[in-house]
Order: structure tokens, then C-alpha cells, then sequence
């Protein structure tokens, strides 16, 4: 569990290490370097987008670079899809060594679903439990799938977060002094 | 409770909340106990969700930084700053030299109120509320500070997009001054009350331990994991800012102490030597600063007209005194309100690493344990404690638990 020995990578050598496993199935891998400060200090950013069917492999490959810290998993509606991206950092430890990383994956809303990395990373449990309520996107083989923030009443088909119209969301919004009633 | 003729043993459930007990932020635990003994824990959220991502939607960016500066009382500077920081980073926006360094030196300043309102209150839960009038004097002069370079205590208002919105001029600096050379010189002497006092080594030492292994796994932030002895900051880690320029190191126990324990003792220890840290930045600052503009853009409507022409995404991260708090924006290029705004508190990712934390320990340990990590604050009330046995439900309020931990601390004393 501890970070192991191995080589730090930079960023070009982390989207290397990616690509050289999954080859096609990474989408897209975007380095963004930015400055700040007198001195110009550069900071890097990868932003990656990937196929649903390497997800958990690219969870594993990753843990197998490093233990990565997980800063917490957003989301988008798309549309048809909703995008779930993994916000990690890694060599962390060191100064200026840091890169935020960033993976990007679709998953459709016809199957919306997709596999927990609590396995892999524990400290994932909240944040995919909000993903869970919040988006509608259901986590397969989440250790404790309860709500997180949402009320206990607060009805099932529902998911604030999402931006297609649902049948009495505008009205739990309009009607909160009132709080939430079946 | 009722006699059974044979003796069983089983566990209690003793929920604490929503309503905290000893912090101020409606928080619920369900807490399994045997005896005195913590055998597991739950953590409850929700309780004071208010939808601020979903407001911040329908929100442009300026009137966001506003509403991200309300998420918290005490992180005022801290949600604005990750927020701006994710919207430059997303629509490309730079900012003055001059304006990196004031953003440090508010970050910086906050950091001390931050840490100080902390040491008061872990010292309030363990019975000493004379540390407590001790650290909040002391707390008061760096809020006189923020409200003499702000114009406010608490929500100041100061960060946007592409700058800052307040300058420090030459005049002020001699009070600026004056309020470090105060602190300064008090270290020492809160030095001396909160790590060589006999009693509070008892209180902290050994309890509520989080292994560095536990700690990287339920991924912890802030003086929690530096604690336990990981060297995770993002102000050194990724300098932002002026970070890069000034001399800075990550803040560990071993600094003081020469070994790692992760326990409370460990957590006082890393956020007092952090308050001397960010004394000492707030120096580097004023000496380096260079002169110059305070906003890139000054012109608002036309800052908003980029942004609505961009489509783009960012993350924002920033350390603050909690741990790194990080937002994710979305632009889509249509409209100047974010498609997508996703805060991460620095306490998000601290209530797992609460669990191993409190397992094991006693009843009277939970508020300073709880407090430990010092999680955003809000009021407090009442606990009850449910008998599994006969669902008999007794209360404990708030004055109770806190009359039990002080108790704790009376009898360690005699």
C-alpha cells in the first residue's frame, strides 16, 4: 500500500506509461503546463479521457505506478452520456514534483453504470456514494451504498445534478421551505 | 437497564448528532460501543447540504466567488481562491505578479486565524477554557489585522478573478508587523501549554491514532496526514501562487519530536509549528512583493465575455488550513455560468480517516478526537444513547459529554 520504489515519471512519461498498456483505448491525453509567481515556477496538469472497458484496468495499472491520492470524482451530464472524471494526484512528496491527474471516462445513460475502485482505493467510499445520488450513476460493488447527503425521503429517480428535465424536481426546488414530502 | 438471568455481552448503539457534540457543524456519528470502548463508527452527512453547486449554476463566475466565500466562515479566502484558480486555469487567465504575493499573504493570514480558533477549541474540549481565552486573545489580533487590511473579520472579499482586490500599501506594513512580532513572541509561551503541559500530553498522546498507512489509503488532506507522516502539501508539493518563490517546507511531527505517531498530540504539534510557518511566509512576502498592478483584467464585463466564449475545464487546488480543497469548472462556451462546479472541502476527504481514528478509544475521548481534524464548525446540541436491549433511549446533551471529557482530564490531573 505504501508508495513503492518505482521510477518517478514525468508527465510525458506517465501518458507513456498509460499508452504503451491501453494503446487506442486512451482517448485523448492532454499535458497542460502552467506558471506562477516572480519565478516562473511550472506546474503540470494531465488531463486524460478513456474507454469504459479499461477503466478498472487503468485504476490497477495506475496503483501499480503509485498509490495516487484521490482529491474526489466529478461529473457531467453530457447528454447522452455522463462524464465521470477521476481527479488524482501523484508523486507527491517532493517539491515541484507534483502532477494533478486528471481521467476522464463516458458512461452511457442507458447503462449507467460502472465499478467501484474502493477495492483499490479506499477513500473513494464518499465521493462515489455522492456520484451515486447526485448523477444516477450506479457503482457496482460499492461496499456501502446508502445516500450521503441526499434526505432519507428524498424520492429514488431523482438526481439533482443532472441536467435533462425530471418529473418533480423543479417543484422539490421551488417548495424547500417546505421541505420534502411524499 | 433490564437484569437478564444469564449475561450477555453485547455492544451499544450511542448516535452523536446531527447535532454535534462537541464541534459546531451538524455532523451525525453512530457509534458502536462496549463499555467505554469505541468498537465501530459511522459517519452520517447531509445535514446541512444546501445545494451551493447547484446554485453556483445557474451563477456567473464573479457572483460565484461570492457564494464559494460563504461555503465556510473560517475558510473565507481558501473556497475563493481554489475557485479562481480553477476558472484561471480553465479560460487561461493570468494574474499580476503583485497580486500572487497578497493572495499568499491573505492565505497565509487566514491559516493562522484558522489554526489558532482550533487550538482554542481542542483545549475547550478537554476542560482547559482558560488555553481556550488564551488562544482566542491571541486569535483576536490576527482577525484585527485581516479586518485593518480587508475591512472585514471574516468573509473579506478580496479574491477574484485575475487578481485581488485589495492592496497592501507601504503604511500598513508597520502593522502588519507589529501583529507577527506579537505572535512571535507569544510562540513560546503557547509552546509551552500545549506540548510540555503534563495533563495534555496526557489528553492527546496516543489517542486517536491515524496510521500513515491509513492515512494514504482513505487519501486524508492537511495537518491530518501530515501528521501521520506524510509530506503532502500542495503549496509545496505544486507552489501556486508566490509558493514557489518562498522558502517552504512541508510541516511534519518529526520536525519537533523526531518521530511520527500520528495521534493528537502529533496534530497539535503540526498545526502550532504551522502558524510559525505562515508567520514566517507573511515576512517573505512583504520583502519580495513587487510593485505593480492588482487585477489583469479590470474590466468585469469584459472578463465575463471571455469566460462565456471559452469551452474549456479546470480544477483549482489550494492548501488550506484544513487540508487541499479543490474545484472543478466547466465552461461550454454558451453561457458564463459553469456548466459543471464541483467543490471539494478539505473535510470531504477527512471523515473517512475519522473511523480508525475513534475506534478503540473511550467516550469521554470523541470531542477532542472528533475536533482533531478540525472539521468545519457550525452549532451544537444534544446526544443520545440508545440501550440495544430494550431500545431505552436516554440523552446525553452537549454539556454532559463535554462535563465527561472534562471530568477525564480532572481525574488524569490528580
Amino acid at each position: 500500500m505504501t508508495n513503492t520504489k518505482k521510477e518517478q515519471l514525468d508527465a510525458k512519461g506517465l501518458v507513456k506509461y498509460f499508452k504503451d498498456e491501453f494503446k487506442t483505448k486512451i482517448l485523448k491525453a492532454e499535458i497542460r503546463t502552467r506558471t506562477a509567481g516572480s519565478k516562473k515556477n511550472e506546474f503540470v496538469e494531465i488531463w486524460m479521457k478513456i474507454d469504459k472497458s479499461i477503466f478498472k484496468k487503468m485504476m490497477k495499472h495506475l496503483c501499480d505506478y503509485q498509490f495516487p491520492h484521490l482529491a474526489v470524482v466529478s461529473g457531467n451530464d453530457l447528454g447522452k452520456n455522463i462524464e465521470l472524471i477521476y481527479h488524482f494526484s501523484v508523486n507527491f512528496g517532493e517539491r515541484f514534483k507534483e502532477i494533478s491527474l486528471n481521467i476522464a471516462v463516458d458512461v452511457p445513460k442507458t447503462k449507467c453504470e460502472i465499478e467501484t475502485i474502493c477495492d483499490l482505493i479506499p477513500g473513494a467510499l464518499i465521493t462515489e456514494r455522492e456520484k451515486q445520488e447526485m448523477l444516477g450513476v450506479k457503482i457496482i460493488g460499492i461496499p456501502d451504498d446508502r445516500r450521503l447527503f441526499l434526505p432519507k425521503d428524498f424520492p429514488e429517480d431523482v438526481y439533482p445534478w443532472r441536467k435533462d428535465k425530471q418529473p418533480g424536481l423543479e417543484k422539490l426546488i421551488r417548495n424547500l421551505h417546505e421541505g420534502v414530502k411524499k | 437497564m433490564t437484569k437478564k438471568e444469564e449475561t450477555t455481552k453485547t455492544t451499544y448503539q450511542l448516535p452523536i448528532g446531527p447535532i454535534h457534540p462537541a464541534l459546531k457543524e451538524p455532523v451525525m456519528f453512530e457509534f458502536e460501543i462496549d463499555g467505554e470502548r469505541i468498537v465501530d463508527a459511522d459517519v452520517i452527512l447531509g445535514d446541512i447540504h444546501r445545494a451551493i453547486e447547484w446554485a453556483g449554476m445557474r451563477r456567473n463566475p464573479i457572483q460565484i466567488i461570492y457564494l464559494a466565500e460563504r461555503i465556510c466562515g473560517i475558510c473565507s479566502i481558501s473556497h475563493p481562491i481554489a475557485f479562481i484558480r480553477a476558472v484561471e486555469n480553465a479560460c487561461d487567465i493570468g494574474s499580476p505578479e503583485r497580486a500572487e504575493y497578497l493572495r499568499v499573504i491573505q492565505a497565509e493570514l487566514e491559516r493562522i486565524c484558522s489554526h489558532m480558533l482550533w487550538a482554542g477549541v481542542a483545549a475547550h474540549e478537554i476542560g482547559f477554557d482558560s488555553v481556550l481565552f488564551l488562544t482566542w486573545q491571541m486569535r483576536e489580533k490576527a482577525l484585527d489585522l485581516t479586518e485593518y487590511l480587508t475591512g472585514n473579520r471574516i468573509t473579506k472579499g478580496v479574491m477574484t478573478i485575475g487578481g485581488i482586490r485589495r492592496d497592501i500599501t507601504k503604511d500598513q506594513i508597520p502593522k502588519i508587523n507589529e501583529t507577527l512580532n506579537y505572535f512571535k513572541d507569544n510562540f513560546e509561551k503557547l509552546r509551552h501549554v500545549f506540548l510540555d503541559d503534563k495533563t495534555f500530553q496526557l489528553r492527546s498522546q496516543g489517542v486517536g491514532i491515524l496510521t500513515k498507512e491509513d492515512a494514504l489509503k482513505l487519501c486524508a488532506v492537511g495537518p491530518t496526514t501530515r501528521a501521520s507522516g506524510i509530506k503532502k502539501d500542495v503549496r509545496v508539493d505544486q507552489p501556486y501562487f508566490a509558493y514557489g518563490d518562498l522558502d517552504i517546507d512541508y510541516i511534519t511531527p518529526d520536525i519537533l519530536t523526531g518521530e511520527v505517531n500520528g495521534d493528537v498530540y502529533d496534530r497539535i504539534i503540526v498545526r502550532l509549528l504551522e502558524v510559525k510557518q505562515s508567520i514566517g511566509l507573511i515576512e517573505q512576502c512583504i520583502d519580495k512583493m513587487p510593485e505593480g498592478d492588482l487585477v489583469s483584467e479590470p474590466k468585469i464585463p469584459k472578463l465575463l465575455a471571455q469566460i462565456k466564449k471559452t469551452k474549456a475545464e479546470g480544477i483549482g487546488r489550494h492548501e488550506a488550513p484544513r487540508g487541499e480543497c479543490v474545484h472543478y469548472v466547466k465552461f461550454n462556451g454558451d453561457s458564463e455560468h459553469p456548466y459543471t462546479w464541483k467543490v471539494r472541502a478539505s473535510t470531504y476527504a477527512n471523515i473517512l480517516p475519522w473511523i480508525p481514528m475513534l475506534k478503540g478509544e473511550q467516550i469521554a475521548d470523541i470531542p477532542i478526537v472528533a475536533a482533531s481534524t478540525d472539521p468545519c464548525m457550525s452549532c451544537t446540541n444534544r446526544v443520545a444513547i440508545v440501550d440495544n436491549d430494550n431500545h431505552k433511549k436516554y440523552e446525553l446533551d452537549k454539556e454532559q459529554l463535554h462535563q465527561l471529557s472534562v471530568e477525564k482530564t480532572r481525574r488524569l490531573m490528580r
